[in-house]
């Protein structure tokens, strides 16, 4: 029998199982995508710190290991790292790596190249303000 | 989009229709509208977490590779060697659990390269003495550590979230007895990962 208090308690389940399956086939959430911010200024040395503590896993200057090498990678184009086997999605992204696209890069690596194998975030900015300036300094010195 | 529009079209069918039909069809309403919304995104994140477990899968290869090459230099004493044995084949089961995963994505692991192609990248020749072989399974282990940590909020799949977090468990743990052996100081700030 459809009740009101029968009722109302099928649309707070229906409710619930809305979240549920809505939850279950929602993408993991995303940096809002709005205007452009310029980064905060980085430390070169914390951005040795934590560019060999939470880049080390895969990266090196000069080594193309899991990820490309880094040295030069300041003010180079994207996929352009002499030797490494890039991804198709990285193959079409199509920018140079500068403040800018690097912070929004280290934000959600697979928001702004889906497709990428790098799932890593560096999710505070200031750590990658301190990286880009870590790796600005020593693309200078490439 | 399509997720937010099948919320949409599914809210509108609760309030407008719901006195109409009985509880089994609205649920199995419910069900096909979400299928149907649900199935090409499901389709890509999954490709999408396959790509992913990827880059940890050659993680997972480099840190075997690193461990063999410690193994075989002669520089590490019995104890260190039995050691790095053991951690080597935990990383041989993580790589063993990461194949299994893709494979249920429907991915394609991605290969190992040669033991001389890891020996070039991690300049395994500069090593002369155990604490270099040490310092070098230090700082893989910790950046593997922070590098499965960090991939957890890229991956779609609510799963793959308990397989990262404890990988990064068991890389830890490898970090914790590495710093010892090596006479670190205990870390006096937390979190000391992540």
């Amino acid at each position: 029998m459809w009740t009101p208090n029968l009722r109302y308690t099928v649309l707070i389940s229906f409710a619930a199982l809305d979240l549920a399956t809505a939850s279950a086939v929602t993408a993991p959430p995303q940096p809002p995508a709005g205007p452009q911010i310029t980064p905060l200024p980085g430390n070169v040395s914390r951005g040795a710190d934590i560019y060999e503590a939470k880049c080390g896993a895969c990266h090196s200057l000069d080594s193309n290991r899991i990820g490309p090498k880094h040295r030069g990678v300041f003010g180079r184009k994207s996929a352009s790292a002499p030797g490494f086997r890039y991804t198709t999605a990285l193959k079409n992204l199509n920018v140079v790596w500068d403040r800018q696209t690097l912070d929004r890069w280290l934000q959600s690596p697979t928001a702004m190249a889906p497709g990428t194998t790098m799932g890593y975030r560096l999710t505070v900015p200031q750590e990658r303000a301190d990286v880009i300036a870590y790796l600005k300094q020593q693309s200078l010195q490439h | 989009m399509i997720e937010v529009n099948g919320l949409k079209s599914r809210r509108r069918i609760l309030s407008g229709s719901a006195a109409a039909l009985s509880t089994t069809g609205i649920l199995a309403l419910l069900d096909t509208s979400a299928r149907a919304a649900g199935a090409p995104a499901n389709v890509g994140n999954a490709a999408q977490d396959a790509q992913l477990l990827n880059a940890a899968l050659s993680l997972e290869y480099e840190g075997i590779a690193a461990y063999q090459i410690g193994a075989e230099s002669k520089l590490l004493t019995p104890n260190v060697l039995k050691a790095a044995i053991t951690f080597q084949s935990h990383h041989k089961q993580h790589r063993d659990d990461l194949i299994a995963a893709i494979k249920r994505l429907g991915g394609a692991p991605a290969a190992k390269k040669s033991e001389p192609a890891y020996a070039k990248e991690l300049d395994t020749a500069s090593l002369k003495d155990q604490a270099g072989v040490l310092r070098l399974a230090l700082k893989l282990e910790r950046g593997a550590t922070n590098a499965y940590l960090g991939l957890i909020p890229s991956l779609n799949q609510s799963d793959l979230y308990v397989l990262a977090a404890r990988t990064a468990a068991d890389e830890s743990f490898h970090a914790a007895i590495l710093g010892h052996l090596l006479g670190e100081a205990i870390p006096q700030k937390a979190p000391m990962f992540g």
